[in-house]
């Protein structure tokens, strides 16, 4: 650790962004939530309608704030784990600026009503182009820091960081292989049935390998740092990490059971689903004995104890996840609001929770004093529990209800509920999941409160050396 | 060979891990996609099945716009409620023309795969404008300015038109050429509702399961 000189400043520009973006992207979170209760509250403008609001809600929260926080942990934990400063600065930097103005022209367009309508991959043709480019610039930045490296082995974090830098690449170019109508609307280059397994091959596997993946490498590198312990099994994370990258590709058919696509394509993406419960656990097994000997430290320490309670969420959402996947299940899941919480078990108690571990550990080493306030830190941790509670409960609650009254018949073999009957039974549901929403952004206030008052305490002669200051 | 041994070079060689990834990452991609990516889309239309008019495609692509697939579904599962509630099982080749497809993955609101026929214009009309007049209980957000706006008020719909022509739909020069008249005095509320009521129209008679 001789390295004196780390390229930290384009970590810190990447984590205040994210931390930007994630208010935002909970704010329209919130917002739609809200419009299921009280549906008025788009007031006419059709940039605020369900539809577009929602789409720029996931946008946010994914591209905005979560592929921010990779770029920014990447960048930090691939130069200490290879003793070398950054490969290419200048190329970070303006990796930096063109995706931040990428999320802001993305999330416009996207209000105004430019979407391929493939989930997750919804930013037009322009766009796609971009994030091509700015992921290959990723790629040169980190596997040239790591070509540079000082240390023989390549550390596991950065294992995972390359699988979801590669993997990335891959899915998103193939899904997004589209013919240019205008400049706002192309024509999938696939139709029908074959775009569907397309799509759910890439919408799996943005899951997979960038919110599980990308986060994974997060924690292999954060976790052991903070809980200051080695990784429990070295082994068993080699074995985790390959069963990984080759059982998750799999699983993507599983968003298609029953639907209008081969029989055989569908059992395969359950098969492979339930299989990748072993690596899904072994990685929650090593990361839970590696701090199992820094049980202290968890009561005090709030950066460690997000890192932890994220880690228990993974557990239950890759647990979740594969019985969901089991066909029979699946029946009463598909199209319900389990789904949704499903997602936001994981999205929020895993991907939201270990990034805030994170930017409570980073922020006072960037910033070179200590977190302002440990005591807003545990507010903060206990309203983010509150609210991915309330939140999974109330989806649950939702969607089996949905599940079993849709596919409910009569004595004389007639569906027994109306739609809109169903539908109205899940006012109290959606009110429950909007407080949630609420805490849970509440929560993340009070972070970016803590961490802009840390930055501002900051020894400002020690922190900006003059050589190093950009003009 | 020992994997420990094997696995000790790989960590040790960027190049191969960057190799191993791509290569394990690879291969359930080519076995679940390659099968059904390879064979050509169009060759199994449902009978019936004709590519989307000019209207009802500017109706299609103003559905896109409006992310009405966020809450819609357009495909029905081979359960006896779903067949009850929806009609016929979906085909997968009823979405041939489909780019993107719209099955969409949640049903806030309900199916819209054979929605065409079931209610008047008129009904779509007010449900469109104002949801709550015609389902009190809707959540579904209004949609005032469909009918502010007149058809392809941008003037693409010979673009979009050849660029699927391009991608296989069988659509002719007169029918590119007379689209902008067909979509003449038309608003973006008629395209829409044109739009609905071809949905699911070729499975028309079709024998129940």
């Amino acid at each position: 650790m001789t390295v004196r000189h780390y390229e930290d400043r384009v970590v810190t520009a990447f984590l205040y962004c994210a931390v930007f973006w994630a208010l935002l992207g909970m704010v329209a979170g919130v917002w739609v939530a809200a419009e299921l209760v009280w549906p008025t509250i788009d007031f006419g403008i059709p940039a605020l309608s369900f539809g577009r609001l929602r789409t720029a809600h996931t946008t946010l929260v994914l591209f905005g704030f979560g592929v921010s926080a990779l770029i920014a942990t990447a960048i930090y934990s691939v130069q200490r784990t290879s003793h070398v400063r950054l490969f290419a600065p200048g190329l970070a930097w303006a990796l930096f600026w063109a995706w931040q103005l990428a999320i802001v022209l993305g999330a416009a367009s996207i209000l105004a009503g430019w979407t391929s309508a493939k989930e997750y991959a919804e930013l037009e043709w322009p766009f796609d182009i971009a994030i091509a480019v700015a992921w290959v610039a990723f790629a040169v930045i980190f596997f040239g820091t790591i070509a540079r490296r000082k240390v023989e082995p390549i550390y596991i974090s950065n294992w995972f960081y390359g699988a979801l830098i590669i993997v990335v690449a891959m899915l998103h170019i193939v899904n997004s292989l589209a013919l240019p109508a205008t400049l706002g609307k192309s024509y999938s280059l696939f139709a029908g049935a074959q775009d569907a397994v397309v799509q759910w091959w890439y919408g799996h596997n943005a899951v997979g390998f960038l919110l599980t993946g990308g986060f994974l490498g997060m924690l292999y590198y954060f976790l052991p740092k903070q809980a200051e312990q080695p990784i429990w099994s070295y082994r068993l994370s080699i074995v985790a990490f390959w069963a990984f990258v080759y059982t998750y590709i799999w699983a993507g058919p599983h968003h298609l059971h029953y639907h209008a696509v081969p029989e055989w394509v569908q059992s395969l993406g359950m098969v492979m689903s339930l299989i990748l419960l072993a690596p899904s656990w072994a990685t929650m097994v090593n990361g839970i004995m590696t701090v199992a000997g820094a049980a202290k430290k968890l009561r005090t320490d709030p950066a460690l104890k997000f890192i932890v309670l994220a880690l228990a969420f993974y557990g239950l959402a890759t647990f979740e996840g594969p019985m969901l996947a089991i066909k029979s299940v699946n029946v009463f899941s598909h199209f319900t609001e389990w789904t949704i919480g499903h997602v936001h078990s994981g999205a929020l108690g895993w991907n939201a929770l270990i990034t805030f571990g994170t930017f409570y550990f980073l922020v006072p080493r960037l910033a070179g004093v200590p977190l302002y306030s440990t005591r807003l830190a545990n507010v903060h941790f206990w309203l983010a529990l509150a609210g991915t509670m309330l939140y999974v409960l109330a989806m649950w609650g939702a969607g089996v209800s949905q599940g079993v009254l849709w596919l409910s018949l009569d004595d004389l073999g007639e569906v027994r509920f109306s739609f809109n009957d169903v539908m109205a039974a899940m006012q109290p549901y959606y009110l429950l999941r909007l407080l949630a929403g609420l805490a849970f952004l509440a929560g993340t206030v009070l972070m970016a409160v803590n961490l802009a008052k840390t930055f501002a305490g900051r020894p400002t002669a020690v922190a900006m050396p003059p050589a190093g200051r950009r003009a | 060979m020992n994997w420990v041994s094997l696995h000790h070079r790989i960590e040790r060689n960027a190049g191969l891990l960057i190799f191993g990834i791509l290569l394990v990452s690879s291969i359930g991609g080519m076995v679940q996609l390659l099968p059904i990516v390879t064979g050509d889309s169009h060759a199994h239309p449902a009978p019936g099945l004709r590519p989307p008019t000019a209207l009802e495609l500017e109706g299609r692509d103003l559905y896109i716009r409006e992310s009405c697939g966020v809450c819609h579904t357009q495909q029905i599962r081979p359960l006896l409620a779903e067949v009850k509630r929806y009609g016929p099982y979906s085909r997968s080749g009823e979405f041939a023309w489909d780019r993107p497809f719209l099955w969409g993955s949640k049903r806030t609101g309900p199916d819209l795969a054979r929605i065409g026929g079931r209610y008047t214009d008129e009904w779509h009309r007010l449900h469109l404008l104002d949801p709550r007049s015609v389902v009190p209980a809707s959540i579904m957000p209004a949609y005032p300015w469909l009918a502010e706006h007149r058809a392809d008020r941008h003037g693409t719909i010979q673009a979009r038109m050849r660029t699927l022509a391009r991608l296989g739909h069988p659509y002719t020069d007169e029918q590119i050429a007379a689209a902008p008249g067909a979509l003449d005095g038309r608003t973006e509320l008629d395209a829409v509702i044109a739009y609905l009521q071809s949905l699911g129209g070729s499975m028309k008679g079709a024998p129940q399961p």
